[in-house]
Formats: C-alpha cells, structure tokens, sequence
C-alpha cells in the first residue's frame, strides 16, 4: 500500500492481574480501508480496542498512530488524537437527551462558551438523516432499544469526525436493514479516506464490508490476508487453530419426558405468547439477534424477572414467577449470560460460591461454617476441574473459563432436573469450551433436560437437537437438528413483524 | 421495526414545547404546593404574607438553607453527597466574627469574600479526598462533618460571637431590602441563577450530570470526571461558607452549634425539589423550591392550626411522599417508553 | 434440597483443594479488622498506664454503660451496611420509642412493662415501614431514611411537645444503672442484653445462611437474586431488626436518664455509623465483619473516656472520630491501589477475556 498506515500495533500486551488478556496484539491500519479483525471470543479483540481507546495502558509493545508513537492515558486523550470506539456495549447517560449523549463534553459553544442548544439539535438531527432514522433529538436515552443505542453510538463516533473508527460487534443486536444502513455509512467513510476497524463473529459481514482482515487467537496475532484472497474456511481454522467438528461432540440420547412447560408467556416490553417444551435428555437451542427477547425468557422461565400471564410448569409442578427459590425447588439451573454479575459473586470466595445454591441445605441447627461449605464444594469443583490453589480464593482473580465452570459447579450441586444455560461459552477459552461442550452432551446423556442460549450459530447448530428462534419477543421457529441451517435460523432470527408473524420450518 | 424506531420527532413549534415541558415539570408540582401553603396560611391570617415582617420573613428565612441547598444539588447531581455543609456554614460563620473583631471597619464585601474562601478551601479538602481516592463521599464529608465542627468548637469552647462583635451596618443586612425584597435573599437568588444558568448552558455544567447519570460511562467519554467532582465540591463548600456569613448576618451571633444539623435539612430540600439521590436528574430550581418549601411550611403550621411540634413529622412526610412520587413518575415513564418502542 | 442426595451424586474427586490459601496466623492478623482491634488494645494500654483512674472499674462501669446503645444499634446497622443499604434513622426510632413508652406510662397510666412492649412493637413498625419502602418499593435508603429521620423525630416532639416525661418507677431505673455482681464491679447489667445481641447478630452474619445471603447481596444483589437469596425479605428483615433494637436502646435510654426530651439522641445515627465503618465495613456493601465493629465501637468509647479523664474537651474526641473515619476509608483505597501496583505471581499463559468484555448487559434499557 503507498501511503503509511494510520494505527500500527506491534506485539503490544496487557494484563490483569495474573491475567494475561492480550499477549502479542499486531495489527496494522491503512487511511480509507476496512480492516476485519476476527477472533473467538477471549481472542483479545476487546482488549486491543481497549488499549487503542485508551481505557488500558499496554505493559509492552508498539503503538504508533499515523506514524507517530503514542500512549494514552485516558480516553480523552485518544478521543483528541482522532480515535473513535463503538464499543460492543452502548455506553449512554440514560438521563440525558439523546443529542447531549452524542456531543456530551464537545458540545457545540457559541459566544460567552454557552452551549449553542439550536445548533446541536441541529447537528444530531443531520446525523440521523444521514443514518437514515427517525429519531426525535430531545429524546431521553432511557428506554432505548440497543438498536437504537447502538445508533446513537454510530452517530456520536461520526460526529467525532475520527481519522480512525473502530467497531466492536456492532452489528450483534441489528436487524438486516439496520446492518446495510451501517454499512452504507462505514463504506462513505471509508471513501472519505479514514481508517476503520470492524470486528464481528458473522462471516458474511466481513465479506461484504471489509478490505483486509487480521485474525487472533488467544491474545496473539495469527494472521493479516486481503479479502479477496482468502475463504471463510480458512479464516476459521485460524481462528480456532484445529478443526471446527472437535469443538461439538454432541451425541445422540434418548429423549424422555417433558421437563419444561411453557405455555402462553408475555412480559409488557419483553416477549409476547411463548410456549415451548424441553425434555429430559433434550438440548434444545434458543437463538436469536442479542435483544431479541433469548435471555428475558430464560430469566421468566427461572423466576429471576417476573412476567404478566401464562404459566411455567417444570417435571409437572408450576413454578411460581419472580421467585428463583421456587424453580430452584422445581429443579431447574440457570447459568446466566453475565457471569460476572449474574453468575458468581465476584468478591466471594470459589467454595462460597459453589455452595451458595445447596447451603440450606448444609447447615445444622440453623448455623452455617467454613468447614462444611469447603467439604461440599470441593467435590465439585474437582468435577469440573476448576483450576484454583485453594477453596478460598476470590472468583474475581479467576479467568473467564475457571469463573464460568464455578458457576455450572454452582448449579450441578443442586442436581437439577433443567439446566438453563445462557451463552455458554461466551468469553472462555478453546479448552474450555470444548470441555463444556462435552459436559453439556454429558449431561444430556444422563437425561437432564437442557435449554441454551446462544449468539454463536456453530454453537446452537452444533449441540441443539432442535432450535427454537427467537425475534422481537416471539417465537418465530422451532426447527429439528436435522433441519437447521444457518440460513433458516438466521432468517427466522430476521423475520421482523412487518414480513411474517410465525415461520415453522 | 424497520425504519421507524422510535417516537417521531418533536415537530411543535419551541413555545409549546417549552410551555409543555414546564407543565409536565416536577418543579411546578412542588411550587404548586409551596403556593397552596402560602395560600392557605395568607388566608387564615392576613399578615402572613401582607404585612412588612411577614413579606420579609417569608423571603428572608429560607435565604440560608437556599444557599445551602444549591450547593448540595450540585454535589448530589454528581452521585456524591456532602454531609459536611453545616459544620462549613458553622466554621464561615466563625471566622466572620473573628475578621470583624479583628478589623471592626472592613468592607462587608471583603467579609463575603472571606466566607466564600473559607468555604472554597473546607470543599476543597472534601473534593481532594473524594477524587483522589476514590473514596465515597459519603464517608469523608462524614469524617470532615465531625472534624470541621470539632475544630470550631475547639476554637470557640462554650463561648460565642456576639452581636456586640459586629458593625451595625453588617448587623442591618440582615434585614435590610432592595424593593422589599431583602438584600440575603437577593444573594441567594443571583447564585441560584449563576449556578442554574451555568448548569443548563455550559459544558462544565452538562458534564456534571453526565458525571452522576453514568460515571462509568462519563469515563469512557474521556469525561474529566475528578475535576468536575472535585468542582461541585468547591462550589458547595463555597456556598456553605456564604450561608455563613449569612447566618451571622441574620442571627447576629456565631457558637460552637450554628449550622448543627442543617446538613440533613440542605439534602432533604435538595430530594423534595425532584433531584435523584443518585445522580443525573433533576435542577437547582427544583432544590431551591424546596428549600423555601421546606421552611414556609415551618412557619406556616401553627398559623394553619397545626402544632408546630408536629413541624418536623410534615417535613419527614414530605420527603417521602416526593421520593415516591419521583418512583412513580420515572415507573411510568419508563413505562411510556417501552409501549412506544414497542409499537413503532 | 437434599444435601445428602445432593453429596451421593457428587463423584468422587479426582482432584482435592487445601480450603485456605494462607495460614490461620496470615488470614486471621492481616486484616482491617485486627488492625482495629490492636489499635484498641493499643489505646486501651496507653491510656491505663498513663490516665488516672483510667483503669478503674468506674471508668469501665460508666465507658460499658454509656455506649450500650451506640454498640446495640451499630449490630444491625453492620448487616444493613453490608447488605449495601443504610439506616439513618436509628436515632429517630430511639427517641420516638421512648418518647411512646414514657408518654404512655407518665400521661396515660399505662403499666411501664406493657408500655415498653407498645414500644418495642412501634420500633418494629417503623423499621418496617422502612424496610419497606427500601426492600419492596425500591426506593433508595439514604434518601427514605432521611425521611424518616425527619419523620419520626417529628413525632417525637409531637408526642412530648412541652411536656416533662421523667420520673420513672425506681424499680425500672435501676435496671438500667444496676452492677452486675456489687456495686464496685465495672459490669452495668446492660451489659447482659449487650452480649446477648452481640451474639446473636455475630452468628446471624457469620454462620447463617442467611448471613451468607447478607453479603451476597452486598456484593452483587443482582447474582444474589439469580441464586435464590430473598433480597427484599433479607432487606426488610433488617430494617425491622433495626427498629427493634433501636427502640430497646431507646428505654434504656429513657431509663438511664430518667427522661426523654425531643432531642433524645440526636445525631446518634452518625455516630452509630461512623463506629461501624470504623470497624471495617465497607460503605459500598460486601464486606466487614462484626468483631470489627465491636472492636470499632469501643475505640471510639475508650478514646472519648481516656480524654475525658484527661481533661480534653469533647471536640478532641469529635475530630479524631472525624479523622479515623477518613484515614480508615483512605487507607484501604491506598492499600488497594498498592496491591494492584505490585505484580501477581506470573501466570501461565492463557487466553482469557478482558474483565469488562463480552456482556451485553443492558444498560439503558429496562
């Protein structure tokens, strides 16, 4: 390429505490071109944005930004130097208008440094012209979809007028129409000349969008290779680093009776008429676009949240809603999507988390010791080969894959009857993965009933005897194994109201 | 869900928005009350409002907790919270006594200069505290709650400041008016407007409730979130020595107890005006209605029949009923939005 | 659950953990709590070798006596703080407590024991009032409880208005100044309810699964909610707690003065909080433990006395109180940015998520 590059990482690394999260970053950006940067989740995508953002200070490497060696200590800094981040979580002030969102701490000042109020509005107005919504700039950010959220991030990283605009996901929680509109504008950026960054799981985006795409795979550098001059297919066996069949070991079972009940579910704002079953030695997928309504069920089914009719009924006893202690009597587990808020309590310790679940049932006379927690914990954090020193280590000095095996050792403990698990591999390592994987068909095997949740459609395909698709809060697919294809998920994940209301493959 | 994702935008001409807006604003609800109380107490007793001390007082009594209030919003905008107003309030209003026993002839301006200073530097310890360590305020402007008045009481023992101590001229501030309206309250009301302009219009000012709406994200928006606490922090402390100096003007003396207590009072004016406990929401209006509130309903009690023992259960009664009313309000609106979303 | 069942299917271990990281010595002396506890012995030795009649058993009788309500209502307010909420309250519910039984027994005749159980079933109903509020309406407690702080004072000076509220049988005094054992010995009986409390709210916290609940929802209430922990019943619970026992400090103060007036108590509620975080518990929730508290509660008490018996003046006391409070809470940030400055043990490579990634926690949306 002629000209010199925008940014230009060179084994750049950070880590946290004994957590190496980025161990070589590499990647190098060139002025008008779209950049793909893919890796499994863990890859340390996220981190390296990061680092580029200036949210984290690299311990090592390389970092130069046209040509230039910088160091950014703060986010302002970077966001001075020309960079822009969307991250994968929208980051809004929910009190405050959506235009005060986009220009919070740039905000345009006319004489007397009084903020010029008409020209603001103005410009937030021309900034959703120009993404082509429909969205009233006086508008509070509470209560935004993440679709929308997600729009007012692209329209303040816009308005940035950044020589170098980088993407974190930003596609996970869009619609078809919602992704071309984004595209639209990243490819006229992109012919004004700046330097983009995408990063995305769907392969499909980065064929169509990108120039060039970089590959990392557990916090290091793999590879960088033009678009027109790879596949998919070899793309993902960088990624992964093995063949992708290992990663599934899905076995076939026996299929038993009805576990779960769903029947006739609807939360105001949530999901609308959800009914399903689950049986026992079943896994059955839930998929869907991030927002559409995957995690709020789950969260119903266990009684986490609470809902406005229908009934959930596990092994033939109803469950009552709002009222985990009541489906947890019922037998059922729930892994949650966030482990480290919903899942663990970070503070507290692996053998106090582990028995956080069963401890009713471990004290005598109404006390509760150490000794006994640490006696019923430690089997199963040997069950799951939980890597720590000691019981008694914090879970927040854990990584992700030890931190999510806890939390399934958490629930295994009250052998349950249904497991409800929410993106299951979600920012764990390869081994990892793989081994929950095989616990989960394990455990099928032995006729749990299982219900998971997944944004990666390998996953779902891979593990799930049948698949139920979620969109916009219903139900819009329930397909078996041998049936599903990305295409007919992706497209029942897609089929907004205004196409079709119901879709069964 | 394709194209239209939301609420259309706001076509109405600026007017009817602005009158929309005020209409619908928590601000007005608690003016109406302030006004059906001055209403109600003017009309059992006549001089309430319509005589010379009662116009007066009903204007000049809330001045100090008005300051304080204004100062507080500014740090509880943020999600912080300074427990330490009084003490500062008690500490400003000594040093003004000191200053006039040592230089009886000096400008008052220079004296509300002093208490300003005063002030500035005993927030300006809290904000250092708060921002360098990262510490809640809640416990450090505890801590400089008992330090701050330790140290006055240290200073002044069981002795007190007298009247005798200051210039008749600073003694008839107190009470002196500018077109009836008295020149404490004047005061207050061009801070009220200084701090309020400065709050809607400036970036400084957008980025405080930036701060308190979402700190987190205040951060990755590269924010300079220390400096704006830290700010707020000057500000109220700032304001807490002028309520000092206030304080003196009024009362004419300064003990080892002026300001006790009034931190709690300066808070639950700042909640009964609408502003979040936690942050991001709410105006120094809002604050400043309350505070009058607050100490009209004082006055208004026993004049309505109401033993004013039972003074301070209306006033608890009142905080609460506004914190639920603030829940209700955002349940519904949050409500309102999610229909809307919903049926785009 | 069965937990009988629940250890048979637990396979048998291919793989076994020490439950402790570090010796009993290291986990039990490094931390805030034993360096308040050795502050204490600290100022306890210095003041006896060098104060007079500092060590005598008056100093303690009266040092035990006069901070009885301070150490009962801190118990309480160490799960209420831990649970991430607060109570600023306390002193109200005091005064308005007393204020009842003593209205009720010196205008209304009432028999002064059913007029204490009147009480202490008010202290219930107005803890749960804020308990409610807090735990099942969701509101925040700084707020609800400066309400209720101004609330139920209000009621107290409606209660007393000009009235003089003492004089009480010299039966129920005496319980309130009596020795245990004769009269030169330093233990007031209130040293009896004391303990007892103590006791009960240590093992409450430390060895209940409701305890265990307490500091889960400290730490994450959200996890905590998603493991089955009752968050608004264990909230309400302890706001009702928290009213109970204040309102018993509340005759016992009454009695040990021999009256209540309308500033009964003011501006406890700073002092109770001030001992308990002191002690170690952390404002943000999660963590703290109640020999921390204690060992709190009386610092502050050994200091005030020693410095009374010294001839200071009472300001001293307010400003090393101050000044603990915020070296305390200064400190353990300066510990921990410390902690972060200085590398862990160099780890295995391998890959893992940064900790602020892969979430799609919604942040705006409901």
């Amino acid at each position: 390429m002629p000209e010199n590059p925008t940014l230009e990482l060179q084994d750049v690394a950070k880590a946290f505490g004994s957590v190496l999260a980025l161990r070589s970053g590499t990647l190098t950006v060139f002025p008008g071109s779209i950049h793909a940067l893919v890796g499994e989740n863990g890859a340390g995508k996220s981190t390296l944005v990061k680092v580029v953002a200036g949210v984290y200070r690299r311990d090592a490497g390389e970092f130069r930004l046209g040509g230039e060696s910088v160091d950014f200590g703060s986010t302002a800094e970077s966001k001075d130097a020309g960079i822009a981040v969307i991250y994968q979580e929208p980051t809004l002030f929910p009190d405050l208008s959506v235009t005060e969102n986009i220009f919070m701490g740039r905000q345009p000042v006319g004489s007397s440094r009084r903020i010029d109020k008409p020209a603001m509005y103005g410009e937030a107005r021309g900034l959703f012209q120009r993404l082509g919504v429909d969205i009233d700039p006086r508008r509070q950010a509470l209560g935004l979809s993440i679709a929308d959220q997600q729009i007012i991030e692209i329209a303040k990283a816009i308005s940035l007028n950044a020589r170098l605009l980088i993407m974190d996901e930003p596609t996970a929680a869009l619609s078809g129409n919602e992704v071309e509109r984004l595209f639209a504008v990243a490819r006229s950026l992109r012919d004004e000349g700046r330097a983009l960054v995408f990063i995305s799981h769907r392969f499909d985006e980065v064929f169509a969008l990108c120039d060039t795409v970089t590959v990392m795979r557990d916090g290091a550098y793999i590879s960088t290779d033009a678009v027109a001059e790879t596949t998919e297919a070899a793309i993902v066996s960088k990624m992964v680093g093995r063949e992708v069949d290992d990663l599934f070991p899905k076995s076939a079972t026996e299929v038993g009776d009805v576990v779960l009940e769903v029947q006739g579910l609807n939360s105001f704002g949530e999901f609308h008429d959800i009914s399903f079953q689950v049986r026992a030695g079943e896994i059955v997928g839930l998929a869907g676009l991030v927002g559409a309504g995957r995690s709020e069920i789950a969260r119903a089914v266990v009684g986490v949240d609470r809902y406005d009719s229908g009934s959930v009924t596990v092994a033939g006893k109803r469950v009552r809603g709002g009222h985990p202690r009541s489906a947890i009597r019922a037998g059922v587990a729930f892994v949650p999507e966030d482990r480290r808020q919903q899942g663990l309590v970070l503070e507290s310790s692996v053998a106090r988390n582990i028995a956080s679940v069963i401890r009713s049932g471990l004290s005598r006379s109404g006390l509760l010791t150490n000794g006994v927690e640490n006696t019923a914990a430690g089997p199963w954090a040997a069950r799951l080969q939980v890597k720590t020193s000691a019981l008694d280590m914090k879970a927040v000095t854990m990584s992700g894959g030890n931190q999510q095996k806890v939390v399934i050792a958490k629930w295994l403990a009250t052998n349950p009857r249904l497991l409800i698990i929410d993106e299951p591999t979600r920012g764990i390592d390869i081994g990892t993965k793989a081994e929950v994987h095989r616990l989960l068909s394990e455990l099928a095997g032995q006729g749990m009933a299982i219900l998971m949740i997944s944004s990666e459609l390998p996953e779902v395909l891979g593990m799930a005897d049948r698949v139920l698709v979620v969109c916009e809060g219903r139900i819009t697919a329930d397909i078996p194994r041998d049936d599903a294809t990305p295409e007919n998920v992706m497209r029942a994940a897609t089929s907004f109201s205004d196409t079709e209301a119901k879709e069964t493959a | 869900m394709s194209t239209t994702t939301l609420v259309a935008p706001s076509a109405q001409p600026r007017v009817t928005r602005i009158v929309t807006a005020i209409t619908r604003s928590r601000e007005l609800a608690i003016a109406l009350v302030l006004v059906v109380i001055l209403l109600a107490a003017t009309t059992k007793r006549h001089t309430f409002l319509f005589s010379h001390d009662g116009w007066r007082d009903t204007l000049l009594s809330p001045s100090i907790l008005l300051v304080l209030a204004i100062g507080e919003m500014v740090v509880i905008v943020t999600r912080n919270v300074d427990l330490s107003v009084g003490s500062t309030l008690g500490i400003s209003a000594y040093v003004t006594g000191k200053i006039f026993i040592a230089h009886p002839g000096i400008p008052l301006i220079a004296v509300f200069v002093a208490g300003l200073l005063v002030g500035a530097v005993l927030g300006a310890i809290n904000g250092l505290l708060v921002t360098i360590f990262k510490v809640p305020a809640l416990v450090i402007t505890l801590g400089t709650l008992y330090i701050y008045r330790g140290f006055l009481t240290h200073e002044l023992g069981s002795g007190r400041i007298n009247a005798d101590d200051f210039p008749a001229n600073f003694q008839k501030l107190g009470t002196q008016q500018i077109l009836t309206i008295p020149v404490l309250t004047l005061i207050g009301l061009f801070a009220l407007v200084l701090v309020g302009y400065y709050l809607q219009t400036a970036r400084g000012g957008r980025e405080l409730y930036a701060v308190g709406s979402d700190p987190d994200a205040a951060v990755l928006y590269g924010l300079p979130t220390g400096r704006r606490v830290f700010g707020a922090f000057v500000l109220c402390g700032s304001l807490a020595g002028l309520a000092g100096v206030f304080s003196v003007a009024r009362y004419a003396t300064a003990f080892s107890g002026t300001g006790l207590n009034l931190e709690l009072q300066a808070v639950a004016a700042v909640v009964i005006g609408g502003v979040a406990i936690f942050g991001g929401s709410g105006t120094v209006w809002g604050a400043a209605i309350g505070a009058f509130l607050l100490i009209t309903i004082d006055r208004a009690l026993p004049i309505l029949g109401i033993s004013d023992f039972w003074q301070g259960a209306v006033v608890g009664a009142l905080i609460l009923g506004s914190i639920c009313l603030d829940r209700l309000l955002s349940m519904r609106r949050t409500h309102r939005l999610i229909e809307a979303r919903d049926d785009a | 659950m069965s937990t009988t069942a629940d250890r048979a299917t637990a396979p048998a271990s291919s793989r076994t953990y020490p439950a402790y990281s570090r010796p009993w010595v290291l986990r039990t002396l490094l931390t805030r709590e034993f360096a308040v506890i050795a502050l204490l012995v600290l100022v306890y030795v210095y003041s006896s070798v060098n104060i007079a009649y500092f060590d005598s058993s008056l100093t303690i009788y009266n040092l035990l006596r006069d901070n009885a309500p301070i150490l009962m209502m801190a118990l309480p307010m160490t799960l209420i703080i831990i649970t991430g909420e607060i109570d600023l309250s306390v002193s109200s519910t005091l005064a308005v407590s007393a204020a009842t039984a003593g209205v009720l027994v010196k205008e209304h005749s009432v028999p002064i024991g059913l007029a204490v159980v009147i009480a202490l079933l008010l202290g219930c109903v107005l803890g749960a009032l804020n308990g409610f509020l807090v735990a099942y309406v969701g509101l925040p407690s700084l707020a609800v409880t400066i309400g209720t702080l101004a609330l139920y004072r209000g009621l107290t000076e409606g209660l007393i208005q000009t009235n003089r509220i003492a004089q009480f049988p010299p039966s129920w005094q005496d319980l309130a100044s009596k020795h245990l054992g004769g009269v030169t010995s330093p233990w007031p009986l209130v040293l009896v309810p004391m303990v007892v409390l103590t006791i009960v709210f240590g093992l409450l916290l430390h060895f209940t699964t409701f305890g265990r609940g307490v500091y889960e929802i400290g730490n994450s209430s959200e996890a905590a909610h998603f493991s089955g922990v009752e968050v608004a019943r264990t909230k309400f619970l302890l706001f009702v707690l928290s009213g109970l026992v204040a309102s018993f400090a509340g005759i016992y103060v009454m009695l040990r003065a021999d009256s209540v007036a309308t500033d009964t108590g003011t501006g406890t509620e700073l002092k109770v909080i001030a001992s308990v975080l002191l002690g170690g518990v952390s404002i943000f929730g999660g963590r703290g433990a109640m020999h921390g508290v204690i060992a709190g509660v009386l610092l502050i008490a050994v200091l005030n006395s020693a410095l009374l018996l010294d001839n200071q003046g009472s300001e001293i006391i307010q400003i090393i109180i101050g000044l603990l409070l915020v070296v305390s809470v200064i400190s353990s940030s300066l510990l921990q940015r410390i902690r972060s400055l200085v590398p862990r043990r160099v780890p295995a490579i391998r890959p893992t998520n940064a900790p602020t990634a892969g979430d799609e926690s919604r942040k705006v949306a409901p």
